[in-house]
Parts: C-alpha cells; sequence; structure tokens
C-alpha cells in the first residue's frame, strides 16, 4: 500500500516538473519533450493507480519475476517486440531517405527532409533496432551462461523502458531539428543525461548478474557484451560533454571545439562502430552461433585473442574518419595503422565462427537460421576486410565523402548486424514464447534470400555510385579547371541511387515477413509446409522385381 | 616540459611498452600449459543446460 502510494506520489511529481518545464521552456522542441516525459508519466501514474493491488502490486505491471527457479524473460520479450518495431521503422525511415536522393521531391520541409529523417534512420536502426537486440540478447544470454536469474529485476524493467523513452526523445528530437549535429551522437544533452542514467542500470544489471553467477567461468560472450556496455559508457560521456545554453531549453554547445571536437566525435563515432555494431554483436554470434549448431566454438583460445585485439586495437582507429583535415598527420597515420592491423582480429573472429560449422556444413542447406548466421559471418569479414582498406590514405582520397562510405557501412550494418540478428530473434522466439518452431522455416528463407539479394543491389550499386563519384570530383581538364560541377555527379549516380532504394526495398520486404512469420508464431500457430530438405523417395521404384532377370 | 609533452612522452615510451606486455599476457594467457582443459570446459558449459527453456 504504502510502496504504491510512494511510486504513484513519485509519478505524480515527475509529471508536475514535466509540466513545469514545458510552461518556462525556452523553445518548442525543449517544450515538446518535456510534454513526452510528461505523457510517460502520466501513463505510469496511471497504471500503477489502476492496478493497485494489495497482493501484487508491481509484479502485475511489470510482470516482476515470481521465484529463483525461472529465469527472468520479461524484459527479453519486450525487448525482442521492439526490436522487431523499431526495425520495421528504421528500415522504412532508410527507404524513404533513398527515394528522397533519387526524386528530390519527397522532402517535405521542415519536418521531413533529409536532413532530419536521416540522422532518425541511422538511429533508428543502430540505437533502436540494434540497441534493443543487443540489450535483449544480454539479458537472455548472461542468464543462461551465468545458470542465474538476472540481478536487480526493477532495474532490468527500467532499464527497457527508460531505453523506449530515449528513443522516442531522440527520434521526435530529430525532426522537430533538435541536434548537436554529432553524428550517431545527435540528441542534446538532456536526452543524454537521461541515457547516461539508463546506462549505468544498464551495466548494473549486467554487471550484478554475472557476479551471482552459478558458473564458474564467464563465457566469451559475456566478455564481448561487458566491453560493449562499458566502452559505451566511456564514449558517450566524453563526447557528449556540453554545457547547455539554459536548463530549460534543448540547445548546448559543446565542451570541445575545432579539430579537437573533431577528433573527439570520431574517437566516438568509429568506437560506437567497433563496440556497438562489433563487440556487442559478436557477443551474440559467440553465444547464438554454438547453440543452433549445436557444437561448442571452433577454438575457444581464438575468441580470446579476438576479443583482447579488439579491445586493444579498436580504440585508436577512429583518425581514420579525419583523412586529409586539419588533424596533425601522425594522427591520421596512427588511424590508418591500427584500422589495418585490426583486419586480422577481425578475420580471425570470422573463421572461429565460421569453422564452427565444421563437420556439420550440411547444416546451411537445412536449416535457414545457420544459412543467415554464415552469412553474417560472411558479411562481417566482407566489411572488415573492405574498412581497413578504406582507411589507407591513397585509398581514401578517392573514396572519402562518397557513397563508397555509405555501401562499406551498410554491407556492415545490413549483412553483419542485421543478419545476426535476425538468426538470433528467429532462435529465440519459439524458445520464450514456448513454442515448437518459428511458424514457418521456409520464410525465414524467404527473409534471408530477400535480404541477401538486397544488400547485393545495395553495396554494388554503392560501388559503382562512390568510384563514380570519386573520380568526377577530381577530373581536372586540360586548363587545370574542375571538369565536372557537383550537380553533374548527382546527375551521374540517379540510377544508381534507384539500384539503392531497390535493394532496400528488398530488405524490408524480408522483415515484414519476418514480422508476419513471429506474429503467426505468436499466436501458436505452425505452418503445413515441406519440410526445407528430406531424402529422396520415389514410390515407383519402391518395388520388388517380378520378371526374372537373365542371367549375364 | 609542459604536462602535454611530458604525457606525450610517457605515452609513446613506457606506456606503449606496458600496453604491449599487458595485450601479449593476455594473448598468450589460454595457451599456458594446462590452458586447453580450461578452454575446452568454457566452449563446451553453453551446453549444460538441456533445456533451455524458461
Amino acid at each position: 500500500m504504502e510502496s504504491t502510494l510512494g511510486r504513484v506520489g513519485l509519478w505524480f511529481g515527475l509529471l508536475i516538473v514535466a509540466v513545469l518545464a514545458v510552461a518556462a521552456a525556452k523553445d518548442t522542441g525543449f517544450a515538446i519533450h518535456m510534454a513526452i516525459v510528461g505523457a510517460a508519466a502520466f501513463i505510469l501514474l496511471w497504471v500503477t493507480a489502476g492496478n493497485y493491488n494489495p497482493l501484487a502490486r508491481a509484479q502485475s505491471i511489470f510482470h516482476m519475476p515470481e521465484g529463483p527457479s525461472r529465469y527472468d524473460d520479461d524484459p527479453v520479450r519486450w525487448g525482442v517486440l521492439a526490436t522487431m518495431f523499431w526495425g520495421i521503422a528504421g528500415f522504412l525511415a532508410g527507404l524513404f531517405i533513398a527515394l528522397q536522393l533519387a526524386f528530390p521531391q519527397l522532402n517535405f520541409e521542415p519536418y521531413f527532409n533529409f536532413g532530419r529523417v536521416r540522422p532518425l534512420h541511422t538511429s533508428a536502426v543502430i540505437f533502436a533496432f540494434g540497441g534493443n537486440a543487443l540489450i535483449a540478447t544480454s539479458f537472455y544470454v548472461v542468464q543462461r551462461t551465468c545458470r542465474t536469474q538476472l540481478a536487480f529485476p526493477a532495474l532490468a524493467r527500467f532499464v527497457f523502458w527508460g531505453y523506449q523513452l530515449f528513443i522516442v526523445l531522440a527520434a521526435t528530437g530529430y525532426l522537430l531539428g533538435i541536434t548537436q549535429s554529432k553524428e550517431y551522437a545527435e540528441p542534446e544533452w538532456y536526452v543524454d543525461l537521461w541515457l547516461t542514467i539508463v546506462w549505468v542500470a544498464y551495466a548494473v544489471v549486467f554487471i550484478g548478474t554475472i557476479v551471482r553467477r552459478h558458473e564458474p567461468h564467464i563465457y566469451v560472450a559475456n566478455w564481448f557484451y561487458l566491453a560493449f556496455i562499458v566502452t559505451i559508457a566511456m564514449l558517450h560521456i566524453v563526447n557528449n560533454l556540453a554545457m547547455p545554453v539554459s536548463l530549460l531549453g534543448a540547445k548546448s554547445y559543446s565542451a570541445f571545439s575545432g579539430v579537437q571536437d573533431a577528433l573527439t566525435q570520431w574517437w566516438y563515432g568509429h568506437n560506437a562502430v567497433g563496440f556497438f555494431l562489433t563487440a556487442g554483436f559478436l557477443a551474440m554470434m559467440y553465444y547464438f552461433v554454438p547453440k543452433q549448431a549445436e557444437r561448442p566454438v571452433y577454438s575457444y583460445r581464438l575468441s580470446i585473442i579476438h576479443f583482447w585485439s579488439l579491445i586493444f586495437l579498436y580504440i585508436w582507429a577512429g583518425p581514420h574518419h579525419l583523412h586529409y583535415t586539419a588533424l596533425p598527420d601522425w594522427a591520421q597515420t596512427l588511424g590508418m595503422v591500427f584500422s589495418v592491423m585490426l583486419w586480422m582480429p577481425s578475420w580471425g573472429g570470422m573463421i572461429n565462427g565460421l569453422m564452427t560449422l565444421n563437420g556439420a556444413w550440411d547444416k546451411i542447406r537445412t536449416d535457414p537460421i545457420i544459412r543467415m548466421m554464415v552469412m553474417a559471418l560472411a558479411f562481417y569479414g566482407m566489411s572488415t576486410f573492405e574498412g581497413p582498406m578504406l582507411s589507407i590514405k591513397f585509398v581514401n582520397s578517392l573514396s572519402h565523402y562518397t557513397d563508397w562510405t555509405i555501401g562499406h557501412v551498410h554491407s556492415g550494418a545490413l549483412g553483419w548486424n542485421g543478419m545476426i540478428t535476425f538468426a538470433a530473434v528467429y532462435y529465440l522466439v519459439p524458445r520464450l514464447w514456448n513454442r515448437e518452431r518459428m511458424y514457418s522455416l521456409r520464410m525465414i528463407n524467404w527473409h534471408f534470400w530477400l535480404a541477401t539479394i538486397g544488400i547485393v543491389f545495395y553495396a554494388s550499386s554503392m560501388w559503382v555510385a562512390g568510384i563514380t563519384q570519386g573520380l568526377m570530383w577530381r577530373e581536372y581538364g586540360a586548363d587545370g579547371y574542375l571538369v565536372n560541377s557537383f550537380v553533374d555527379t548527382v546527375a551521374a549516380l540517379h540510377p544508381m541511387y534507384l539500384m539503392r532504394a531497390f535493394g532496400g526495398l528488398l530488405y524490408l520486404g524480408g522483415a515484414g515477413i519476418m514480422v508476419y512469420n513471429m506474429w503467426q508464431t505468436l499466436a501458436g500457430r505452425l505452418r503445413e509446409e515441406a519440410p526445407m530438405r528430406d531424402a529422396a523417395y520415389d514410390p515407383q521404384a519402391d518395388r520388388p522385381i517380378t520378371t526374372a532377370v537373365p542371367a549375364e | 616540459m609542459t604536462t602535454y609533452d611530458s604525457l606525450r612522452h610517457f605515452a609513446d615510451t613506457y606506456g606503449l611498452a606496458i600496453m604491449v606486455v599487458i595485450f601479449l599476457a593476455l594473448c598468450l594467457w589460454p595457451f599456458r600449459p594446462g590452458g586447453r582443459k580450461h578452454s575446452q570446459a568454457a566452449a563446451t558449459s553453453i551446453f549444460k543446460d538441456g533445456n533451455d527453456g524458461e
């Protein structure tokens, strides 16, 4: 009774603060964001007061675990659903901006112009789709590998819902024009502070669970998750050091200036790739690939070398984003050298993942989930080769600022992060909702092919576009003037932009099939379908011989 | 010398050496005598839970 009252009081207090902040806000964007915070507080107030039940208070609202004998999977289930929801939103935004580049009439000013929807797309796919997948799988994997229930269940629920609030504030902020103009770190100071609180809570839940473990050894997937959580906390705090203009306004100014700001930003930016999109997803790979293949990882010792090499090398690679800028030359070269060195541990990890299938290669034919994992690893290998190559200054002088970079990012993001996430979700859904299998394995196969062909369209068109762009930009005539104006290159790239958008449409279509498949699985249906593979059987030939066979 | 200079000197001499030694030690640790058994046990530890439902 008292704790319910206390909670109602807390939400009410938060609501009042939010209303006051709306009233006193210095700009519209901040007022709208505080209104969203107030709405969240109001919903919580409503639910807490409405569901008041002295016997099962919070349990009924947030599905608190009933006893220590079961894994605490509700936050994982919500995380899987949120992954799919934000995934579709992010892929749609991506397709929309791809079409904007081909058809500029689609820029609806001011809320839906390219400049505002593009960060919406990147944040939706990286932080909303990828972030929810990481939170959900990390909560699942850490419980299974430590053989213990999630520590601090209330905090785990706060992490999930707090992260969703962060996503909503970030996404609406971009459309309203609230940004601190740092790539992949666009949210303003108050949203950053909120994410810091959520992230510290996430670290506490994860580390707390590891501390309570019943297995003596901490499985390597948890090392990768831990590196991801700790490093992202460090990067996020340092890169977002800023002074707000007003405590009631959205605008802030960075603590750094000039090239220092740029270097800090790309130290953040590249390690967001290295620790969010690589270390975190490698954690998924090191758990779900062995589980789905039903055999241990090829070499556990290689996985440890993989881990420490990524940790020691990745953090230095950021300056390759600032080749040929005001950044000192030695720093550019340092970034390039470390990027090239990263190639080896990355391929070590890819080989480790692929060779886990050693002796079970037939599963690629029979198991579409394994097929997705193998494709994810192939794209991990491809983009970790392409990345070091693009970081070489000579190559970068052609590729930088062109669509080649966009193609590179998407072969990593769609191929590696997307595919491994889809595979992990396909693995998780039947287990989390207690189903025999997914509704349809053949639909997984369809998803696999649509996604793969989509990526091929995307990456190959962007290679052609990027190299075309780079060569056109640097072309001089006999008189020493540039031959092409910028708009000439835009016109030349139009067909490539159409192909890219088509690739994105295929990828989105695959994800749509996945949503349908999940929907049916959750509804408890199983599709009647021919199995993926069976030994051949011909009833006509399955007869004894009746006529005598002449002797030779 | 300014703080920047002294930190910079530390970073490209002793700091660098310490990092390299720590890195190599961490990478070589699983290859210590008897390490193979531990790695094997760790790699198969995820299959102990026959039923990984709830």
